[in-house]
């Protein structure tokens, strides 16, 4: 028998349910229909809930789920009907507070699409397999901030090509709009 | 909503605009992911279209076999990358590919390469790679440098082995079993998180080892352990300590409970609850034990985070379920908890209310419920309506202010699940409280005026069918019943036009009136509607019928269809239209599954917020039913009890077998639920073989086997035997199940011809006097005790003997008896030291019992009782002390 503290999915929904990164970490939502089915429950359960200052918590389809919203992002952790709330609402709390590292202050939907890559290295960090592997945003946020521990890529070390794509990647963006 | 202007106007010119994977596409992704080949890697751009990759995924996008091939390959060219951020999310990509056993080859080398790496991050993310997609042959050539890593010294690799370790031990646990000398060297670990992930492997390792787990759990215990989560753990492995040792020591301190208590005091808020939740969980928890946790518990209430709360008044609720009187210091606190914000929280505080309440607080709580009715989902208010119903079963006596309240709620608006609880709660308490029969019935009456779901509505008129007509005024149903002839669609119309066939067959005054009616209904557009009231007329017009007439109408109008509607439809699709008509007993009248009221108990039923108390619906009518289908049993009469079905067989043994007995006048029939869990097997000719040597006022009668079971699907068999009419006769009864067992095919599913003869021993049966006790609750034991007659009042005094407390005797006495406490009587006051239940129930006959029973405790624990019975029937008073005295 299994005992330990076991996180069934990790999900980051827009403003509107959509979503922007999730992690299933079990098989109760085999296919992305049941995933989406769920992702959609869990939001209109929630939504007008007001979960800006503390975690809140609700339980659905036998299931205990922890959230919290900035702005227009909506995080939200799930865990067995059986499991410690608290356990659920640190790793969480761990989540939110290492993306808020992450994006240096500025979290919401598109920053957070900016750095996907680096959302998705954080989600990597918390959780592994379903087993809680770190909690402290601090930790997690310098394991998966890899360009700021990075020796070899350092800013001057960029070649002039690299320079120079970057420059016409932001200077298309803008334009484009 | 700080946000600086810039972005705002970026937002409202195009709200996708800033995606950057506006538009993307499967396709464009994937030749784009050819940079990954070129000569000159530029990590920026790779990570960018890793991102995309993994952005992709993440959607629900799934690669063909040959793309995601296709993607693994060139991705395995930028190991040559010596950027740390691009082989960061080149780690990630290869978990989300999960590569085949084939290609997985190519990267094993260069993983082993980073596991052997300097930097720290390469160290254990490799490991974590690495374990989440090799087998066990490559693994035992990595386990060296996986030993190492669980001692490193960094403890983010240590992290990485240990969790690995946990998810092999699934796949490879004979390899992951030998770490365990470095896995306890973990344990010592000072990082916090290092010393959770090796206590769960460590565990886990040792988890068939009670003797080690007891070993270890008794060693950390005593204080070694940092981490919030890692003491959380050892409070789970504790109490499974606790619980596999419950059987083996009774006496004295329960051991651990010392722990468990201290943690209590622990400073991280989840390891108290963790400890709270574990002391209420344990089997048998007495107050004393239950205080210490409640406590804590209580101040949580109070916490300004609603994790806390939430929290708090979960576990509250469930204890409220087992120990009521625990609870009820914490009401206040809940009582202002009604209006938290947070909806889950109100929901699970009223429920628990409901169940801790007093008689005397039911009013008030209705009061501050109605107010909170008005802003909650649907799915809250069912759960509140259910907690009610079993409020009202509990404290009969208040059935008049729930019954408004559920007939208030039933006006309001509300979707079809939340409609059909209110009526099933109605229902519900109607069959339970007589009192509250025709007040309920007005209800109903009232709520099918404007109901919008037709299938409310058919079986509310059903209902009334059956218990309208033996009200004390009939005729006041029949304007709403014939109200739905007018206003309703064809479904509803025909109901209606069946109940008032109904009504005018039980209610001779009404008959003349009925008819009229009817007669009006077979202008009906209907087809339905109008066969259905020309067949009523027929039958009502029939005025100076023979009583075999009568008999057969009223077998029409109330008796039950005979053959299970399943093997009805079947019959009726293969029926072709001929000459001949529809021969309604050539419907085969075997249940092919087991009655539905007993699957419903035995399924995992949907616990969502704090489940209410199953309902106390029976599977009396289904077992009734079932057996008059039974031509050999039919003759037996009106069936008095059956029984929760008794295990025969110990758990995950080959043949599951229970039996469910039930109690005729002068029979009683067994009926075996068997069921085959070997999938090799088909098992034919499955009979009983009963011996009553032991049970000498019993004789076999007769026996119905089972012709087939095959696997998984349960089946029944019956054994029937005579004992002398109205006699609580009791004995002993021993069961050999024989069958003729055959092979099955696993490939093609088909038996084989030859089968062999075998037979499995199964438990012995006992009836006991309590199976002659139907527990049938009185809505008001006072009125009902001086309506007896005190002549028949029978007393005597008991020594039960030392008991570990006042409640388990009580539970004891009822549980003897088989009879219903009244009024909330079986729950004691914590510390109490005397208790009186109230008692009620039918005896065989149809003799109603009443039994007051008075229990004082000393202070050497034991246990007297005087036991005061009344009955109709003197004999059946002397019968019950002739029980107790005897149990």
């Amino acid at each position: 028998m299994e005992l330990s503290p076991k996180v069934k999915n990790i999900l980051l929904l827009d403003s509107e349910g959509k979503r922007i990164a999730a992690k299933y970490y079990s098989d109760d939502w085999p296919t992305n229909t049941a995933k989406e089915a769920y992702e959609k429950a869990v939001f209109s359960k929630t939504k007008k809930t007001n979960a800006r200052t503390e975690v809140e918590v609700t339980a659905l389809e036998n299931n205990i789920i922890v959230y919290k919203f900035v702005q227009d992002l909506h995080f939200f952790v799930t865990g067995g009907e059986e499991e410690n709330e608290l356990i659920l609402a640190s790793v969480l709390q761990g989540l939110f507070d290492a993306v808020n590292l992450l994006l240096r202050g500025n979290v919401d939907k598109r920053e957070a699409l900016d750095n996907l890559d680096l959302i998705f290295l954080c989600f990597d960090e918390i959780i592994d397999g379903g087993i809680v592997l770190e909690t402290d945003a601090n930790v997690i946020a310098e394991k998966a901030g890899i360009n700021s521990i990075d020796p070899n890529a350092l800013l001057s070390e960029q070649t002039i090509s690299q320079a120079l794509a970057t420059a016409r990647e932001h200077l298309t963006r803008s334009l484009l709009k | 909503m700080a946000q600086p202007l810039v972005k705002k106007d970026d937002d409202l010119d195009d709200e996708l605009e800033f995606s950057p994977f506006m538009g993307i596409e499967k396709g464009a992704v994937l030749q784009e992911a050819r940079v990954f080949n070129d000569p000159q890697l530029d990590p920026r751009r790779c990570s960018q279209v890793i991102t995309k990759l993994l952005y992709l995924l993440n959607q629900g996008e799934s690669f063909t076999k040959v793309e995601a091939t296709e993607v693994f390959f060139s991705v395995t060219k930028l190991f040559q990358s010596k950027d740390t951020g691009l082989r960061r999310m080149v780690y990630l990509i290869i978990k989300e590919l999960s590569p085949g056993s084939d290609e997985v080859i190519i990267v094993t080398s260069s993983l082993m390469k980073d596991m052997n790496s300097k930097i720290d991050m390469y160290r254990a993310n490799a490991i974590r790679v690495l374990c989440r997609i090799i087998d066990g042959t490559l693994l035992t050539q990595i386990e060296r440098y996986l030993k190492q890593a669980i001692v490193d010294k960094n403890p983010v690799v240590s992290s990485a082995a240990l969790v690995s370790g946990l998810h092999m031990l699934k796949t490879n646990p004979e390899i992951v079993k030998r770490w365990s000398n470095e896995v306890q060297e973990a344990v010592q670990s000072r990082a916090a998180l290092v010393q959770f992930h090796a206590l769960a492997l460590l565990h886990q390792i040792r988890q068939n080892d009670r003797l080690a787990v007891s070993k270890l759990v008794g060693t950390l215990t005593r204080g070694a352990v940092r981490s919030p989560l890692a003491q959380c753990l050892l409070i789970r492995y504790t109490s499974q300590i606790i619980r596999d040792m419950g059987n083996h020591s009774q006496s004295g301190e329960r051991p651990f409970y010392d722990f468990l208590e201290s943690c209590l005091r622990h400073k991280a808020e989840m390891v108290i609850l963790e400890a709270a939740r574990a002391i209420t969980e344990l089997d048998g928890v007495s107050s004393r034990e239950l205080t210490p946790a409640i406590t804590v518990l209580q101040l949580f209430l109070s916490s300004p985070k609603p994790v806390l709360r939430f929290a708090a008044v979960r576990t509250l609720n469930k204890v409220a379920m087992t120990h009521p009187m625990a609870v009820t210091n914490c009401n206040i606190d809940m009582e202002s908890l009604i209006s938290d914000q947070n909806r889950s929280i109100a929901t699970l505080a009223i429920t628990t209310l409901l169940k801790t309440g007093n008689e005397s607080s039911v009013e008030r709580l209705m009061k501050q419920i109605t107010n909170f009715m008005s802003d909650i989902a649907d799915e809250f208010k069912i759960v509140v309506v259910e907690a009610i119903r079993s409020l009202c079963v509990k404290f009969p006596l208040k059935y008049r202010s729930l019954m408004n309240f559920l007939s208030n709620i039933l006006r309001e608006e509300g979707g079809f699940e939340y409609k059909r609880a209110i009526v099933d709660s109605i229902v519900t308490i109607i069959r339970d409280i007589p009192d509250a029969k025709e007040n309920g019935l007005l209800h109903l009456c009232e709520f099918i005026e404007d109901c919008e779901f037709t299938y409310l509505s058919t079986q509310i008129l059903h209902f009334l069918g059956i218990e309208g007509p033996n009200t004390s005024d009939p005729s006041k149903y029949i304007r709403y019943i014939y109200n739905r002839v007018h206003l309703e669609n064809a479904t509803v119309r025909a109901a209606a036009v069946c109940t008032l066939a109904k009504f005018g067959f039980m209610v001779e005054a009404l008959k003349p009136r009925i008819t009229v009616l009817l007669k009006r209904c077979i202008y009906d557009s209907d087809d339905e509607v109008r066969d259905r009231a020309t067949l009523f007329l027929s039958i009502l017009g029939n005025d100076d019928g023979l009583v075999e007439t009568d008999k057969d109408s009223r077998e029409f109008l109330f008796g039950s269809l005979e053959a299970p509607l399943v093997n009805m439809e079947t019959s009726l699709k293969n029926y072709e239209p001929s000459e001949e008509a529809f021969d309604v007993d050539s419907v085969p009248k075997e249940v092919k599954s087991q009655p539905l009221a007993e699957k419903k108990a035995k399924g995992k039923k949907p616990t969502g917020l704090g489940a209410p108390p199953p309902a106390p619906v029976s599977g009396f009518d289904a077992y009734e039913r079932l057996l008059s289908s039974i031509p050999e049993f039919a003759t037996f009469g009106k069936l008095f009890k059956s029984s929760s079905p008794v295990e025969l067989t110990e758990a995950e043994t080959e043949y599951s077998v229970n039996v469910v007995k039930h109690i005729f006048e002068s029979h009683v029939v067994f009926q075996y639920n068997c069921t085959n869990t070997v999938p090799e097997q088909l098992l034919e000719r499955v009979n009983v073989i009963v011996d009553a040597s032991e049970a000498e006022e019993f004789s076999e009668l007769s026996s119905k086997p089972l012709n087939s079971l095959p696997y998984d699907s349960p089946g029944q068999a019956f054994v029937a035997f005579e004992k002398p009419e109205g006699v609580p006769a009791v004995g002993k009864f021993s069961n050999t199940l024989t069958f003729v067992v055959k092979e099955v095919d696993p490939n093609t599913g088909e038996a084989e011809d030859d089968g062999v003869e075998d037979e499995y021993q199964l438990e012995d049966l006992e009836i006991v006097p309590a199976d002659y006790m139907v527990n049938v609750g009185v809505s008001n034991f006072r009125n009902a005790w001086e309506n007896m007659d005190p002549e028949n009042e029978l007393e005597d005094e008991y020594g039960l003997g030392p008991r570990e407390s006042l409640a388990e005797a009580v539970k004891a006495v009822i549980d003897v008896l088989g009879m219903q406490s009244c009024e909330g009587t079986e729950t004691v006051a914590s510390n109490a030291r005397s208790h009186t239940s109230l008692l009620s129930g039918l005896y065989i006959g149809n003799v109603k019992v009443l039994v007051k029973a008075q229990f004082g405790m000393d202070n050497r624990k034991e246990i007297a009782m005087k036991l005061a019975v009344r009955a109709d029937d003197q004999s059946v008073s002397e019968a019950i002390h002739a029980i107790v005295s005897g149990g």
